[in-house]
């Protein structure tokens, strides 16, 4: 990161992304739509559900399928899964140790080791979800265009249950944890963009809507959001046209979706000092710890009232179509569009992940939030910058733990 | 008597989606134990804490692409006593290294506005493509317990135990029903290297290859059963092998083979 200051004002930020480029959206012409799923899931090792969710919706929409039932509650489980483990891996490993003045939740440990336990084994009951469904943890193997390629009975599930009632505890206790955190007080007029459904706090479904009165359904995304090229950074930048940066992730979920939390975990929030609305980007670590609460309720009445389906997966034929997908990541919204052809070929892809959408507020947020820390030595000043970083939990490939503070001073 | 200091472990992430750096953070019944007997020096997706060198293990995820980390691994590797390389990005250039068979400019075109901006290489390659490697350990994502396994072996000074044989052993431990033989499901399980517990064909589908080629594999003959007697197109063949081992040479040449 690159800090301009000219006579103790910050006269520039630049949020430099040096991850190497892979080009997924490039490669992925030419393969077929049945490997979207596999293929894009390895993009991001911590969130391959999502990558996976977004790639089948995507092609479940050109082919004009859609899954529902039993299937459809089996897609929100595993996303359950990922979201308690990926939210409870930042809490605990990526960010508590920030707030708390340790380098690592291994430094933590040593002082507080059954905390760090609490988060670990939190942790495994959501890797434990994930693998149950989809085979393993990371990169799973079980999800296909049309369903899955084995559903469990069940018996399989049951034996999550007892797991996830010591979660759903694990996971109130770490609201409570994380509420007693020193937050800086840091406030912004940001416009959050999410999904938004009828009935539920949203996952896979849902039309995308704005704190600022943005509401488009999922397929018209190109023509309110722009991807830019800068020249410092590999990651592209995206805006919403005519208006510039916005903010995805959990924190954009709750504000506007309130309501359709779990009432346990809408409790759980106002207890630890929330209202429906949280504007303050360090408190993000609380929703996050407020929707491990909500995933494991959710998780637990989807298994209550989980019946097989008959088949595993719908049959889903190519056609010359375009497809678009758009869920609900840990991170945020992540938006699939693809072109395929009548042999179900893929001709074009975009893909475009949360942290993306979240670089500019990032740089925004640092450019407000620096002023005040300006005369701390360098090494502190890096730690505070890399701290506000982690509000938005980039996701890893965008170096949470790799910060070099560059400052220019004029 | 002064207590020995806990050697250094060191993990380095070049081209990769992270995940298997992830699977040591999700070892979570192992991690303190870990911990406890090694100094945790530089991981960054764990720690700002950065020790420096010379470390005693050092992991490598993700595979060569630009020419910043060209150089790059060449200082870690003067700066580990031993390096290992962890997943299929490291050990065969990963799911990118299909920019190998195309030209990467255009890939560059299709991804980014001003391919200018952008600085990357040709090509996708493995890290012993460019620096000795001591212990390659293969999957995408590799196996927790293989994890476990190769840096308890280290902390003991003997090899890792890491069986070389195909996937249909681990299948056979496993009690699963052959799917190719008893459904027709074109399986690369007799070609793919064991360590991931035979789980795709335990979930109704075949292998995809994950862990790579196994040692000698007969990859002709499993590529004339996939056309002659499981109608698998020849350009789905290609695709079969050119999955995230595109590069190692086996699954490499077998893909040519069938363009």
């Amino acid at each position: 990161m690159w800090i301009k200051i000219k006579e103790r004002e910050v006269a520039g930020v630049k949020l430099k992304i040096f991850e190497p480029p892979r080009f997924f959206e490039a490669f992925l012409r030419g393969r077929n739509f049945a490997e979207a799923p596999d293929i894009t899931a390895r993009i991001c090792g911590i969130c391959p559900i999502a990558y996976q969710m977004s790639a089948v919706h995507a092609m479940e929409d050109a082919c004009g399928v859609r899954v529902d039932g039993p299937l459809r509650s089996l897609r929100r489980l595993i996303y359950c899964g990922e979201w308690i483990e990926s939210h409870t891996l930042h809490i605990y490993m990526l960010h508590a140790p920030d707030f708390l003045g340790y380098e690592s939740a291994i430094h933590l440990a040593k002082d507080f080791r059954d905390v760090v336990q609490r988060g670990l084994q939190l942790k495994k009951v959501g890797n434990d979800i994930v693998s149950l469904l989809g085979g393993r943890e990371i990169h799973p193997i079980n999800v296909r265009v049309g369903g899955f390629y084995k559903a469990p009975t069940k018996a399989d599930l049951l034996p999550l249950t007892e797991r996830l009632n010591w979660a759903r505890d694990a996971a109130l206790e770490t609201v409570r944890w994380v509420a007693k955190f020193p937050f800086p007080d840091f406030e912004q007029d940001y416009e959050f963009v999410a999904l938004s459904h009828p009935d539920e706090y949203p996952f896979n479904e849902g039309r995308i809507v704005s704190s600022k009165l943005l509401d488009i359904a999922v397929r018209e995304y190109d023509e309110h959001f722009l991807e830019e090229q800068v020249p410092y950074s590999n990651a592209l930048h995206s805006v919403i046209k005519t208006r510039g940066a916005y903010f995805v992730g959990p924190m954009a979920r709750y504000n506007l979706n309130f309501d359709k939390l779990a009432p346990m975990a809408q409790e759980a929030a106002r207890a630890a000092g929330l209202g429906p609305e949280c504007r303050n980007p360090f408190k993000s670590i609380i929703v996050r710890a407020v929707e491990v609460l909500h995933a494991c309720v959710e998780a637990l009445r989807i298994i209550d009232a989980y019946e097989p389906p008959e088949r595993s997966a719908l049959d889903v034929h190519p056609r010359l179509a375009t497809g678009y997908g758009c869920t609900e990541a840990p991170r945020g919204i992540l938006y699939h569009r693809y072109h395929i052809d009548e042999q179900g070929l893929i001709l074009d892809a975009k893909i475009v992940p949360p942290t993306s959408q979240n670089q500019k507020t990032i740089e925004n947020d640092l450019w407000k939030f620096v002023p005040k820390y300006i005369d701390l030595p360098l090494d502190r000043l890096t730690w505070q910058c890399e701290q506000a970083i982690r509000n938005y939990d980039p996701c890893i490939s965008c170096a949470t733990h790799f910060l070099k503070l560059k400052i220019e001073r004029q | 008597m002064e207590a020995k200091p806990k050697p250094k472990l060191a993990v380095w992430k070049f081209a990769s989606c992270d995940g298997c750096q992830l699977t040591l953070l999700d070892c979570e019944n192992d991690l303190l134990a870990i911990a406890g007997k090694m100094e945790i020096a530089n991981f960054a997706e764990a720690s700002r804490a950065v020790v420096k060198g010379p470390y005693d293990l050092s992991l490598v995820e993700g595979s060569i692409t630009t020419p910043h980390d060209e150089e790059r691994i060449h200082r870690i590797r003067r700066a580990s006593k031993h390096l290992v390389t962890i997943g299929a990005c490291a050990t065969s250039g990963g799911i990118q290294a299909l920019r190998n068979f195309k030209d990467v400019k255009e890939f560059t075109r299709i991804v980014y506005a001003t391919p200018t901006y952008i600085e990357t290489l040709n090509k996708s390659t493995p890290i012993a493509d460019h620096v000795f490697v001591d212990f390659e350990l293969r999957g995408c994502p590799i196996n927790k317990q293989q994890l476990v396994e190769v840096i308890s072996a280290f902390l003991n000074d003997r090899k890792p135990n890491t069986p070389l044989h195909s996937v249909c052993l681990e299948c056979k431990l496993r009690g699963t029903v052959c799917v190719m033989v008893a459904h027709g499901t074109p399986c690369l399980g007799p070609v793919t290297h064991a360590g991931c517990g035979a789980i795709c064909p335990a979930y109704n589908r075949g292998c995809y290859g994950c862990y790579g080629p196994k040692e000698t594999p007969n990859t002709t003959s499993l590529a004339e059963w996939f056309n002659g007697s499981l109608g698998v197109s020849e350009p789905d063949l290609v695709r079969s092998f050119r999955g995230f081992n595109a590069y190692a040479d086996a699954f490499l040449k077998e893909s040519e083979a069938h363009e």
